[in-house]
């Protein structure tokens, strides 16, 4: 059992309005943060994320509820903890490693000692060389890397982050998301957990181990959820966007849906891609010899690897390729279908469809069991929305029609918006 | 380019109860003064001759120089204190704004009587009393606008620093060095500028004054320029001028300019100013070697006292000793109350005695002085709003004309009554015009300052979209410019009607060439209450003046301050 280093129950905040009423900004927050754990707060705009924030950190009282630290209520305990701020709030009239240094003296460190610290946490945040500097002259990166290194000198068990990279702008924000992560996953900074507030989406599944996401008026937890792809994330990889997207749904949708929502297979993601275009990819690389570094593929169609990413991950899906250091390599049954005649490959890719393609399963079984075999796109649609935004619900069901039409499994009526099926099994003209 | 910080902090604009509690508290303070010193019988000493010889001046300025420097340290100690414990609690706030309101809208001089013979009723027969009483006059004129803006300083600031404090843990006393001082810093110097100034204006006054056939006078520079007025001697009366303007401009450029340009440092916004503050003197110090070693001896100095403050905080004990301060205070408060009531209840007496007649003339004579200051408002934003504007907007026009500005403005008003007094007696308007003219002295200038600030500080963009667009004349005035100064102006126009009130007891009540003038008015009236010592007539005026002027505040001036600070912000 990993060790609860910040733990709080049922914590309310509200504040009195005029007229006797109250304003309840945060209600029933349970949330407990392991030791090792890097948890992401998330929430829309005027949440009362970062009044939660403040509450864990003993800055601001709770109006009802408690907060144990290890254990101990924090009322008892004066846990080391240490802030980053959105605002960076450094004494503009202190040199950096005289802000960096600040808090050390009031936990009884001789100058030395902590002047030796401050510059250590300096050096790690890639400050050295800018001891002497005041904040005035630093850029906005440079500036959070001192409020950064001002609360990791502490030394804290927990190091809480409001906000940190909003004010930056977005390069400098990604640059420092990355060192800060890389810093996080070396151990290299001096601290148990981190509680990271944030309106960012994607700022959350790139850094944290686990997502809290907050509702609105009042803030209550919606969903407690891991984030368990490897460090270093790369945003542009399916399994990244996927959480994105569900993090996007679960802070959409009304709180009601979400344990349903939670409950639910990770649902396949289809790759952007016509059937032509993968046809005509597996036929070009298997008379190339079906094996190809990607770049060169990308070079001989004149487009970007970006752009072919889809047409090959389709490939793979299928069955009909796969990647392996950096070639795309034709498979024994992507063979078969190219060297198929066009009914040939239709019943190729209608067997694979059906066994590999789960959107496309899905749709075969509900057109089969209605009485009429038709039904609204807009009813794949609702089920689509509960993994994926709106727009890439849009996009899937237009994928899936693609290449169900391909395979002839199904038929779309474009006029009424309908899927329907064209030969119902068992049923003769 | 000159930049006056906001330092009005925005209460509300009702009377609350707090605030009449506040009126009897201040009419209390002040009859206990008037009280005690009343009953006082004291002994005739010679007053100290002043002697008009210009060998004297030398002395003569540096008794004045001393008195302003220790009158001013303790205004500083005092803000700090102030604004310290009124930010504690939101129960201290709630007593001591207001009141800092209150205060500020008394004039000075009533608080002479009092001062003055509470003083040599402690040190009777000895100039120690009538110089303490000096100090705590001038005093008095210079404190409560620094307590406002060490105030508000720490009222205003972002929420983040002082989470840095508690997350951080820093001390008290790191805390106050590390980010109050600083942060309150630039405020500070701007008020204390106009403070000391302040000090200059009110010299005369505190130097020299008659009381009850008592003539209290003290060698210095404001006793020498009043003695050569009594005398009508003008020779006289230009050098203790002509010192008075050149200690002023010394000090300016050695103390003055090397603080502001200091401050720089602590300017709160990140971004590298545009307009650097420049001081030679400072550049010297900062060149020199022994200037180095005493900052250093002072910062390890500094240092020693954290840690030793960080040592106290951390122990145990310290939180019995904070118990102890409370009670303590409960205790002082509670006194304080009770001689409270007791005075009050000695004011009423003082009350009953006044005649029907004399109430009359209060009233009547609030209105003269009401609109006196009106007028002299008006006129001196009719000058300085357009000149203002003009400079402003012209950064050529500005490098001359700006410290000409200055210069002119930094010679105290009061000095140079005494010439313009000559000069209006030959034009033969009575004092009753001529007073407004004396107002105007000695206020127009927070207009001026604050109306440049403020054109300066018109954006860029606004001023080529309005050139882009054709804007002249009316328009440009009516779309750009009034609404751009808009809350400069309202600055300035709140610390000119607070010092045209207190100018009117200097201006409607003079003595020039061994003559009285007087012109009716709330001010003269507590002059001459003042000098014939009818405290009960002196307190009544004195109250009403701080109803007026505190009324006008609140239904007026700062009702178009937060309109100002809502909707005409430019930032």
């Amino acid at each position: 059992m990993p060790h609860v280093v910040l733990e709080t129950r049922n914590l309310k905040k509200s504040f009195p309005m005029s007229g006797g009423k109250e304003i309840v900004v945060l209600e029933d927050i349970n949330i407990k943060v392991m030791e090792g754990e890097f948890v992401s707060i998330l929430g829309p705009s005027g949440a009362g994320k970062s009044t939660l924030l403040r509450i864990m950190a003993g800055l601001a009282m709770p109006s009802a509820g408690d907060i144990f630290y290890n254990g101990m209520p924090l009322k008892s305990v004066k846990p080391k903890i240490g802030m980053v701020f959105q605002s960076f709030a450094l004494f503009p009239w202190l040199s950096v490693v005289e802000n960096a240094e600040l808090g050390l003296k009031s936990y009884g460190l001789s100058d030395e000692e902590a002047r030796e610290r401050a510059v250590k946490m300096l050096d790690i945040v890639g400050l050295d060389g800018f001891e002497d500097a005041y904040p005035r002259e630093l850029s906005g990166g440079m500036r959070q890397r001192v409020g950064i290194a001002r609360a990791l000198a502490l030394e804290p068990e927990v190091l809480f982050m409001d906000e940190p990279f909003s004010a930056l702008d977005v390069l400098t924000a990604d640059n420092l998301r990355s060192e800060v992560i890389d810093l996080w996953i070396q151990k290299k900074m001096p601290i148990k957990s981190v509680i990271f507030v944030t309106h960012n989406i994607e700022e959350a599944v790139f850094m944290s181990g686990r997502a809290i996401v907050l509702s609105h008026n009042p803030a209550r937890v919606k969903a407690d959820m891991s984030i368990d792809i490897p460090y270093p994330r790369n945003k542009s990889t399916r399994e990244f966007q996927y959480i994105v997207d569900r993090i996007y749904t679960i802070l959409t949708k009304p709180s009601e849906e979400i344990p349903f929502l939670l409950k639910l297979e990770r649902y396949q993601f289809l790759p952007h891609a016509k059937v032509g275009a993968i046809a005509g990819l597996i036929e070009m690389v298997h008379d190339k010899g079906g094996r190809i570094d990607v770049s060169t593929l990308a070079s001989e169609l004149s487009m970007e690897v970006d752009d072919i990413f889809p047409l090959m991950e389709a490939a793979v899906f299928l069955g009909f390729g796969e990647i392996k250091e950096g070639d795309f390599i034709i498979t024994d049954k992507g063979a078969v279908f190219s060297e198929a005649d066009t009914l040939q490959k239709k019943e190729i890719f209608r067997d694979t469809a059906l066994s590999n393609i789960q959107l496309i399963k899905q749709i075969m079984q509900v057109l089969s069991s209605t009485v009429k075999h038709r039904m609204s796109e807009d009813f794949f649609i609702d089920i689509l929305e509960n993994h994926f935004t709106t727009d890439e619900a849009w996009n899937q069901l237009e994928t899936a029609i693609d290449w169900g039409r391909y395979a002839e499994l199904f038929a779309y009526d474009y006029d009424s918006g309908e899927l329907y099926l064209e030969q119902p099994a068992g049923q003769q003209q | 380019m000159l930049k006056i910080p906001f330092s009005i902090p925005v209460i509300s604009f009702r009377f609350r109860a707090i605030d009449i509690a506040i009126l009897l508290f201040i009419i209390g303070v002040l009859s206990l003064i008037v009280f005690v010193a009343s009953g006082w019988r004291y002994e005739m000493q010679p007053a100290v001759e002043i002697n008009l010889d210009p060998s004297n001046i030398p002395l003569y300025t540096a008794n004045s120089v001393v008195r302003i420097v220790i009158a001013y340290a303790l205004s500083l100690m005092f803000s700090v204190w102030y604004g310290y414990t009124a930010n504690r609690s939101k129960i201290h706030e709630k007593i001591m704004i207001p009141l800092l309101d209150v205060l500020q809208s008394i004039p000075v001089l009533s608080f002479l009587p009092g001062v003055v013979l509470a003083m040599v009723a402690v040190f009777p027969g000895r100039r120690i009393g009538v110089e303490l009483a000096s100090i705590i006059l001038i005093f008095t004129g210079q404190v409560w606008n620094m307590a406002f803006s060490y105030y508000n300083s720490i009222n205003t600031m972002p929420k983040e620093l002082t989470e840095v404090a508690k997350v951080f843990r820093l001390s008290r006393f790191t805390r106050f060095l590390r980010l109050d001082m600083p942060f309150s810093a630039i405020g500070l110097v701007w008020n204390s500028m106009m403070s000391v100034a302040g000090g200059w204006f009110f010299l005369m006054a505190c130097e020299m004054f008659v009381m009850k056939d008592r003539d209290f006078r003290l060698p210095g520079l404001g006793s020498y320029i009043q003695t050569a007025a009594n005398n009508g001697d003008m020779p006289h009366i230009l050098y203790g001028i002509g010192t008075m303007v050149a200690v002023i401009i010394l000090l300016d450029f050695m103390v003055w300019r090397p603080v502001v340009a200091w401050s720089q440092k602590f300017r709160f916004d990140t971004v590298q100013a545009e307009d650097e503050k420049e001081s030679l003197v400072l550049d010297m110090m900062r060149k020199s070697r022994f200037v180095k070693h005493i900052g250093d001896f002072l910062s390890r100095r500094l240092k020693d006292i954290e840690t030793l403050y960080q040592r106290i905080e951390n122990r145990p004990e310290y939180k019995t000793i904070a118990v102890v301060r409370k009670g303590m205070t409960i205790i002082f408060g509670i006194v304080a109350l009770s001689v409270m009531s007791w005075a009050l209840i000695k004011a009423m007496k003082l009350f009953l005695d006044i005649s029907t007649a004399e109430h009359l003339t209060v009233i009547t004579s609030a209105f003269t002085s009401l609109l006196r200051t009106s007028v002299a408002i008006i006129i001196a934003a009719l000058w300085t709003v357009p000149l203002g504007v003009y400079i402003g907007l012209n950064p050529k026009a500005s490098k001359i004309l700006q410290p000409v500005v200055q210069v002119i403005a930094s010679v105290p008003a009061t000095a140079v009554f005494p010439v313009v007094l000559l000069f209006l007696i030959k034009l033969g308007g009575g004092l009753a015009i001529g007073s407004v003219f004396l107002m105007l002295l000695g206020t127009q200038w927070y207009i001026l300052f604050n109306v440049i600030a403020g054109a300066s500080a018109i954006p860029q963009d606004l001023r080529e979209t309005a050139t882009l667009y054709g804007l002249k004349g009316i328009r440009k005035w009516k779309v750009l410019i009034l609404p751009g100064i808009f809350p400069y102006l309202i600055t300035g126009m709140i610390t000119a009607t607070g010092g045209a009130w207190n100018a009117s007891i200097v201006s409607e009540y003079v003595t020039f060439g061994g003559e009285v003038m007087k012109t009716r008015g709330l001010g003269s009236l507590i002059s001459e209450s003042t000098v014939s010592g009818n405290f009960g007539l002196l307190l009544l005026s004195t109250v009403v003046m701080a109803i007026v002027v505190v009324s006008i505040n609140r239904l007026l001036w700062k009702r178009l301050f937060a309109l100002a600070q809502e909707k005409y912000r430019l930032d």
